[in-house]
């Protein structure tokens, strides 16, 4: 029986769990904290030391944390990036702009938790020499602010914040960030340009990676609030018992945001790879499967952005043998493993772990409108393709969707994102181009019936 | 009218921008704040922010454009946000749209901010307000309403009336 695997969200739905100090304090709080800061000096083989900051840059690493907000990024890589050397400060934020469509993950640990994405991220300050961070909340979560805001002063005042925390000479502080309303700030650079109080405009990599030149052109890692959540978790298990939690190179647990068509929709916290997209959808632990009657048409798998799956499509992933040997196997699409690796395979990603499932009587040509006008809605307008192809073809599926198709919309359509995806400043741009690109590929029939049809209505009524 | 930040709202502004090794970071959070306070951003607290934080008063109006929680005119008492996004629309966020227009005489088909020409109530389609498994989702003022019904829809405009 494939079950919950509650990691971060433990105590997070438990009957009288609140998001005050005092409550995250019995439940053991800050306890991987006061760990950390008696961590000694280890002896290496050669003789020399390592801190106890790098021990636990390294135990992330060994941890094979992936970033929770889209990229699916080894944490313990980005932090090595990290340029040390520059004699500038290093800077962490939080990304807690929570806004690709299907995902409602941070949300619950914001609002139920607090603390302990405060200690995820003091954690992974310590361990980084960072002094100052800030918590970047997307501007439409006002409560979540407050909550984050009391929280902050509460760890303050015990002084696991401010000067010296715990009497460890360590000092730190972290301050919220309240976004307004860009989708866009969540995309690493343009969140760096809305907390230098710009436009939320992206940066051009190279050069500007933020390891290098970030925050104020200073060292900075951005994460997102999941991520840094694992990190206690990691600290308090060690990496090697937390390392058995998911599956190799897919390892923890991870929320999964699951809309839509589903009896029950909801957030369920698993281990990454040990149940299946057909189990999360349909397991009575789970969605609970469709409204009764339905049939499954299609599967988002990874937020808005991440390319659609076709109801009883099958996919060719590498799987290793009990000899070693890598093999290709056939998977089916309810068969497919939830984790990053798996989902690759299948040509799509787990993105920010967001499934929207989609029934047989949905239109799939107005699924893709709405998705369209949303990318058109948000593009920030510094890159010609993004900008002016989000607008056509959420233009060309508005007609499509308001008895104006044409047969060759659908062609159409993947021309336009053809010539965004690749060409612009930021991942946006196929963010934007992905929905299309798969919609129309899988569906075709689907798009050039309805523009055939619109086309011959409108030839019948010139007669 | 002249346009005065009060004392006490100056000195938790001033505090705000301590929060940063440069100044011009703090201008969102002083937008919200004047925002909360004055229930908009006017062109007098767009200049006011850029003299507070030694910018040019086009620096401040950019965000107050491009950033979509902004405002440039008052909004109505009650603020209703409905979720456009798909995982909302497929629940009937759409329908809960025109619901409300049409109850408050507004048009169905603008998704920009509208507001009833008594001031009590604006209306407004946004995009995806995190919180997909309830939909469809609406923010109304601060609070955010899982699962609304049209009999919900019917009570809020019930209780935006009596404000
Ligand atoms: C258009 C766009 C939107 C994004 N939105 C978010 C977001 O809302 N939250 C988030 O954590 N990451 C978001 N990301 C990913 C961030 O750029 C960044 O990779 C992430 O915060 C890194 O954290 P992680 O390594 O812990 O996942 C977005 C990326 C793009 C391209
Ligand atoms: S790809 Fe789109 S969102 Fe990204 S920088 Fe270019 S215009 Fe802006
Ligand atoms: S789609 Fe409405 S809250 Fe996400």
């Amino acid at each position: 029986m494939p079950q919950e695997h509650r990691l971060i969200l433990k105590h997070a739905d438990q009957p009288g769990y609140t998001p005050d100090l005092e409550c995250y304090l019995r439940h053991g709080g800050y306890d991987a904290l006061k760990k950390v800061l008696a961590l000694a000096p280890k002896d290496l083989p050669d003789g020399k030391k390592m801190s106890p900051q790098e021990q636990v840059r390294e135990d992330v690493k060994a941890s094979g944390l992936r970033g929770r907000g889209g990229a699916g990024f080894s944490a313990g890589i980005k932090w090595s990036l990290v340029d040390r050397r520059s004699g500038k400060p290093i800077y962490l934020i939080c990304n807690a702009d929570e806004s690709e469509p299907g995902t409602f993950k941070d949300r619950q640990i914001i609002h139920k938790d607090p603390h302990q994405l405060i200690e995820g991220m003091i954690l992974s300050c310590w361990a980084n020499d960072v002094k100052l961070a800030y918590l970047y909340i997307r501007g439409e979560m006002p409560q979540g602010a407050k909550l984050l805001n009391k929280a902050l002063d509460e760890a303050r005042a015990k002084n696991f914040l401010g000067k010296n925390i715990l009497g460890s000479g360590f000092d730190l502080e972290i301050h919220l960030h309240r976004g307004a309303g860009a989708y866009i700030c969540g995309e690493e650079t343009g969140l760096i340009e809305s907390l230098e109080g710009k436009r939320a405009y992206p940066r051009i990599k190279p050069p500007y990676f933020p390891a290098v030149l970030g925050l104020y052109m200073c060292p900075t890692i951005v994460n997102n609030v999941e991520t840094l959540c694992h990190v206690k978790h990691i600290v308090s298990m060690g990496p090697g018992e937390y390392a058995k939690l998911g599956t190799p190179n897919n390892t923890g647990t991870r929320i999964v945001s699951l809309s839509g068509d589903v009896k029950r929709p909801g957030y369920f916290e698993i281990e990454v790879g040990k149940v299946t997209i057909g189990e999360l959808i349909n397991d009575p632990a789970f969605g609970g499967g469709l409204r009764d009657g339905r049939k499954l048409k299609a599967i988002i798998p990874g937020g808005s952005s991440s390319k659609i799956l076709k109801a009883g499509e099958t996919f060719k992933l590498n799987r290793k043998g009990a000899d070693g040997q890598m093999t290709k196997v056939e998977v089916p699409l309810l068969d497919l493993p939830y984790d990053f690796d798996s989902l690759m395979g299948a040509g799509t990603m787990s993105g920010s772990g967001a499934i929207i499932v989609l029934d047989d009587t949905r239109d799939i040509v107005e699924a893709l409108a709405n998705l369209a006008e949303f990318y058109a809605h948000e593009s920030c307008g510094q890159c010609t393709p993004c900008r002016e192809g989000a607008l056509w073809m959420s233009k060309a599926l508005h007609r499509m969707t308001h008895g104006e198709g044409r047969k060759a919309d659908a062609d159409y359509l993947l021309h336009i994102a053809q010539n965004i995806q690749g060409r612009t400043i930021c991942a946006f741009g196929e963010a934007a181009a992905w929905p299309v690109l798969s919609f129309v590929k899988k569906f075709k029939e689907d798009f050039e019936a309805k523009g055939a049809a619109d086309e011959a209505k409108a030839a019948a009524a010139k007669h | 009218m002249t346009f005065a930040v009060p004392a006490n709202l100056e000195s938790q502004l001033d505090e705000l921008v301590t929060h940063y090794p440069q100044k011009r970071s703090a201008s969102l959070m002083l937008l919200h704040a004047l925002q909360e306070h004055f229930g908009y951003i006017s062109r007098d607290a767009v200049e006011w922010t850029a003299r507070k934080l030694g910018l040019q008063p086009i620096n401040v109006y950019e965000l107050v454009t491009f950033y979509p929680m902004f405002r440039q005119e008052p909004l109505g008492k009650t603020h209703i946000k409905v979720c456009r996004t798909l995982s909302c629309a497929l629940a009937g966020s759409g329908e809960l749209r025109t619901h409300f227009c049409s109850k408050l005489g507004l048009d169905a088909h603008k998704h920009a901010a509208q507001t009833t020409p008594d001031g009590k109530f604006t209306v407004e389609f946004v995009e995806c307000l995190a919180d997909c498994g309830n939909a469809p989702v609406v923010l109304l003022n601060e609070d955010l309403l899982p699962k609304v019904t049209p009999a919900q829809a019917d009570e809020i405009l019930t209780k935006g009336k009596a404000k």
